[in-house]
């Protein structure tokens, strides 16, 4: 085995931009669930995100109006589901399924005459004498814009949940949506917001996967990347920060592994290949089981349809 | 009493269908089952392509049907049994890991006709094809010696099964003649398809210094990959993936599906189609080498395609010894071929080449 083939910085840089598509995804999915909504449309939001973001940013050569378009593309689709779950209270669980499902055919659809094509690179950062720093330039200060968005997200929807009235609303809603109604607080209005802001994020890990991590568009790229960021989100109990760990976790083993069987690790490849499944399942229950049972808790309103009437 | 007539009126009508197509319908019904989507710009699309032309080979007189993305295992053999019920005279399965579902099925409808590509096993009513994509994988282990600058070729490997084994073994053969300094660094990303994973592999390998990329995994995500990193050589795989011509993709494996899967019809609407096994490479163009670009040095594509022109009038196997196994033990001894059954189980690696084959 030859590990100083290896090296750290661009292993801790490549790692970052592998995880970024699962992080976007999950975190806009973990405030989709704090309002009490399941959806399970995740794969067909980014698929979609990731076809609107190739099209937009190939015709219009910015990459950044491809991130726009795609987190629009995502919402409206999320909307689909929102109006289906929220006013025609259609089963959350069916409805997701299929959002995935037509999600994955629009797209190839759209993609039509976009396969092989190339995107417009992104810009990156680059700060004099900063970006050129022995290791932390690569790791810290040489991303492109959307790395840095996707980490400013996850602070911001941490504080903004646990301190924000907003959030505070929001997650009295996904806690007892009929108390929440009580207090005069418009449930379904609140979801659908809560819905199209988890359409947006994933439309943007979508994109950010045919713009930046691959970059090109291949029909049914993302290859279950959606139920891995449905995974976290669960795993994580429900918490912005572990959402991150777990999104790193399993975007950094996944790179590890496979830099270790490209050195010539003397493990076998059947355990590489699984371990960032198990690696990123064992760290987050075991943190789970640590503290007390209420942090465990889903939303107690998660996946239960609400109706003014009832 | 409503439910058991519901279920006798469906067996019925289920009796009368099957009794229809026992009766010989007008059109031939052909069935494909697809690993990947057929917009894959690799594998599945090329299977594809051969599925295009069987409809414009027989117009009216034939129906093709596909599934995508079925995964390999007991889905597939769901989406086989849907396709016989569903009057399919022909089902083609595409990828290795249908081989026991097809097997199976076929077991329960001895009247359709099975073709299973890449795999060992036959039956009556079960064909095996492939193709020898060793013969291109010799061509591009050549134009790889000679252009790598590190040294170091890295390999994306999808499963460890003999096709996969053979593709390295002919590449690195080839390579080390070539260029005796050469490494494989070796990736298996247990998976056929996820543009991710496909990509991020490619970028592990440049990382660690590999300037040519050989892959065989089904999109196009690594030629992408080495493109943005730049200087890289890729070589199209199971497409042309001309898109990415000149380079970084200087040549390719193009799978050329379409002349068998119209004489196999042929075959079924004639009432002459027998369990074969089929396995054409270069010489009846089932594999064909795509156009080697300006990138390559002029001697190198000379020699390139000197050694294709070899292979199609028989006068060059890629599998000729002197060659040694991994462990030194002797394979084959000057001047002599690999036979194909050695070829079709191939579970080693040749000498020269680091590392171990999963289990």
């Amino acid at each position: 085995m030859d590990l100083s083939s290896i090296n750290a910085a661009s292993l801790i840089a490549s790692l970052m931009v592998a995880s970024t598509p699962i992080l976007l995804a999950a975190l806009g999915e973990m405030v989709v669930e704090k309002a009490g909504v399941l959806n399970l449309g995740v794969e067909g939001m980014m698929i979609a995100g990731a076809v609107c973001g190739f099209v937009i940013a190939v015709e219009t050569g910015s990459p950044l109006a491809g991130f726009a378009f795609a987190a629009f593309g995502g919402a409206v689709l999320s909307l689909l589901f929102g109006v289906l779950t929220q006013y025609l209270l259609s089963n959350q669980v069916a409805t997701g399924l299929g959002l995935t499902l037509f999600g994955l055919g629009l797209s190839a659809l759209l993609g039509q005459g976009y396969v092989g094509q190339k995107a417009p690179p992104i810009a990156r950062l680059d700060i004099p004498v900063l970006s050129d720093l022995p290791f932390v330039g690569p790791v810290l200060f040489s991303h492109d814009v959307m790395l840095y968005l996707s980490l400013a997200m996850v602070a911001g929807v941490a504080w903004w949940l646990k301190n924000a009235r907003g959030g505070l609303i929001l997650r009295s809603v996904g806690e007892n949506h009929d108390a929440a109604h009580a207090l005069g607080y418009k449930v379904v209005r609140i979801r659908l917001m809560a819905i199209m802001f988890g359409g947006a994020c994933a439309g943007l890990g979508g994109a950010y996967l045919s713009l930046v991590r691959v970059p090109t568009w291949v029909e049914g790229m993302t290859a279950g990347a959606g139920w891995i960021a449905l995974a976290i989100v669960v795993f994580a109990s429900w918490k912005a920060g572990r959402v991150l760990l777990g999104a790193y976790l399993f975007g950094g083993i996944t790179v590890l592994q496979l830099n270790l069987q490209a050195a010539g690790a003397k493990l076998p490849v059947v355990v590489l290949d699984s371990s960032p499944f198990v690696i990123t399942i064992v760290v987050l229950v075991v943190m789970s089981s640590a503290r007390n049972r209420a942090a465990l808790a889903a939303p107690a309103s998660l996946g239960r349809p609400f109706h003014a009437s009832g | 009493m409503k439910l058991t007539k519901l279920l006798a009126t469906a067996a019925m009508t289920l009796g009368l269908a099957t009794g229809a197509f026992a009766d010989g319908h007008e059109k031939t019904k052909v069935g494909f089952v697809y690993v990947g989507p057929i917009g894959d710009g690799g594998w599945t699309f090329e299977h594809n392509e051969g599925r295009l032309a069987v409809e414009e080979a027989f117009g009216d007189k034939v129906e093709t049907i596909y599934q995508e993305n079925v995964p390999e295992g007991a889905d597939a053999e769901r989406v086989m049994t849907q396709m016989a019920l569903g009057g399919a005279d022909l089902i083609f399965t595409t990828s290795f890991g249908y081989m026991d579902p097809t097997i199976n099925v076929a077991a329960k409808f001895p009247n359709v006709k099975f073709e299973h590509a890449t795999g060992y096993k036959r039956a009556d009513n079960v064909s095996t094809y492939s193709a020898r994509f060793y013969e291109g994988r010799a061509v591009q282990g050549h134009i790889a010696g000679k252009m790598t600058k590190t040294n170091v070729i890295g390999y994306i490997a999808s499963f460890p099964i003999p096709e996969v084994i053979r593709g390295i073994n002919a590449a690195y053969i080839h390579a080390q003649k070539v260029n005796p300094d050469v490494e494989f660094k070796i990736i298996w990303a247990y998976t056929w398809f996820d543009p991710a994973k496909e990509a991020d592999a490619a970028k592990a390998l440049i990382e660690q210094g590999a300037d040519v990329i050989l892959q065989h995994t089904d999109s196009t995500a690594p030629q992408a990959a080495a493109e943005q990193a730049g200087g890289v050589v890729t070589f199209g795989q199971a497409s042309d993936m001309a898109e990415y011509a000149p380079f970084p993709r200087v040549s390719s494996i193009i799978d050329n599906w379409a002349p068998y899967y119209v004489a196999r019809t042929q075959a079924v609407m004639d009432g002459t189609w027998e369990s074969v096994d089929t396995w054409d490479g270069i010489p009846t163009g089932m594999v064909k080498i795509g156009e080697i670009t300006d990138a390559v040095p002029a001697e190198v594509k000379a020699e390139a395609l000197g050694m294709v022109e070899a292979m199609r009038t028989g006068a060059y196997h890629p599998f000729t010894g002197p060659l040694k196994k991994q462990d030194g033990s002797d394979w084959l001894a000057e001047g002599e071929v690999a036979d194909d059954g050695t070829l079709a189980g191939m579970a080693f690696y040749v000498e020269g080449l680091t590392g171990e084959i999963p289990q």
